[in-house]
Order: structure tokens, then sequence, then C-alpha cells
């Protein structure tokens, strides 16, 4: 089954979607990511969306249950990269993600999870 | 007033993996037609809501493709039809957080903001068509 690559680093989790994701394909990262954020101990999730250049609701839910999921698990997650066009669509679209964080670029995510992770 | 047709197409949106083919042929003719960055996102994530109803409420159906012009402006115009259940209470189907499955209840309204005209014709038993235009 097509599965997207999830990679530790560290304490992190980073996990690059480059493909158009269908509906399947995102429900298996759910899964995939919790499984892995219990099996790693992982303190934090990055999520880096800058090769998608269209985020529906229906990935926009799976973001946001994601995100909840794993803080639910002790692990924060940083949405990272998201194209101005798409977050312009996404606030027209009705979904304004409440409850994810968000950073313009891994770099800038990583520091804030590192923040986050230290002050626990 | 006159609309000419000046291209059209059509495309089966039968099963999840045709709501991504949907979404990345409406990106090709919108990308071959100029259309700006923020009007295109917009268009093909309205495009992917309404083919991913029509897979997951209508029961499969198809997308109808035409770029259009009507007093020199171009436009895409697409039309989304099933034969599926069709919708009892559209006033209630266009409110905001309404569902009758399980997602957000942001699909159909979402998709509505998202474009320039947004037309629904549905009832109980005849199935759903709905046409959205997004002018250049």
């Amino acid at each position: 089954m097509e599965r997207i690559p999830i990679l530790q680093m560290g304490e992190f989790l980073l996990v690059t979607i480059q493909v158009d994701m269908h509906d399947q394909l995102a429900l298996n990262l759910q899964e995939d990511l919790t499984d892995r954020i219990s099996r790693t101990s992982a303190r934090g999730v990055l999520i880096d969306i800058s090769a998608l250049d269209m985020v529906d609701s229906f990935i926009g839910r799976m973001i946001a249950s994601i995100s909840g999921l794993s803080r639910i698990m002790d692990a924060e997650t940083m949405v990272v990269g998201m194209q101005p066009a798409v977050a312009i669509t996404l606030v027209e679209l009705g979904l304004t993600l409440p409850g994810v964080s968000t950073a313009l670029n891994v770099e800038r995510g990583m520091q804030v999870l590192r923040k986050r992770v230290a002050g626990r | 007033m006159n609309v000419n047709v000046n291209q059209s197409g059509s495309l089966a949106v039968r099963v999840e993996q045709d709501v991504v083919l949907a979404r990345q042929q409406a990106r090709k003719i919108a990308s071959e037609q100029g259309m700006r960055l923020v009007d295109l996102t917009k268009l093909v994530t309205a495009v992917s809501e309404l083919a991913r109803n029509t897979v997951v409420y209508g029961g499969g159906g198809d997308m109808d493709w035409q770029v259009i012009e009507q007093s020199g402006r171009i436009g895409l115009r697409m039309l989304f039809r099933d034969e599926g259940p069709g919708i009892a209470d559209t006033r209630l189907a266009l409110t905001d957080g309404w569902t009758s499955g399980s997602g957000l209840g942001l699909g159909l309204t979402g998709a509505r903001r998202l474009v320039d005209e947004f037309d629904l014709d549905t009832a109980p038993g005849q199935g759903t068509r709905i046409t959205i235009t997004r002018w250049i």
C-alpha cells in the first residue's frame, strides 16, 4: 500500500508530503504517525506541506486530527511551509485549523519545537 | 447573453482516486488559461470538495468542464453530476457546519465561497447537479 515516509530526527519525526494526497493516503499517514510516535517516544512531529499546492477540508481535517492525536500522545505537532495561496484558500473555505501550530518553514518549526520540548 | 464554449471535456468521478484526477485536470485547464495562482488554488480546492461529494454522497458521477467566453471574459465552468439520492433540504445542505456524513460540513458551503458562480440543482431521488464558474 502507498505510504508517506516518516523520518526520525533525534526526538522528532519529520513528514514531508510531496504527493497529491488522496484520502486513503491521508488516513494511512494518520495511522502510521501515531504508531511511530508510540514506538519512538517522539516528542515532536514536523509536517512539511510546502509541496502541497492544495489543502481541502479533508486534508485540513486530517492535519488537525494528527495534531490533536499527537498532543494526546505527549508530542507536539508543527505544520510548516504552507503556501500563501493555500493559506488564503483555507481561510475562505472556513478552515482556520484551531489548535494547530504552524511555522513558515522547517527550520523555524524545529526551533519552536525544541523550545517547547525543553520547557516541559 | 451569449456564452461561447471554447473547450470542453468530461471526466469520470467514481472512486476516491478520481478526486485527485479531477483536481489535476482543473489545475491543468486553469493554468493553461493563465489563471492567477490564488484563484487557481481556490478553484482546484472547490473541485476537490465537489468531486469528493460526488463520490461519497452521490455514489459516483462525472465532471464536465468547459472553458467559456462571455463578453470578452474567459471562465472555467464545471458541472458535477451524479445519479445519487439527491439532497432533500438544500438550504440546510448549504449551511456551514451541517453534514449528513462524517465530514466537517464545509464541502458544499466552502466550495460555494471559493467560486464566482454556484448553482445547485437536486431533489430527492433525482441525483445532484452542481455547476461552478470561476472567471479569469
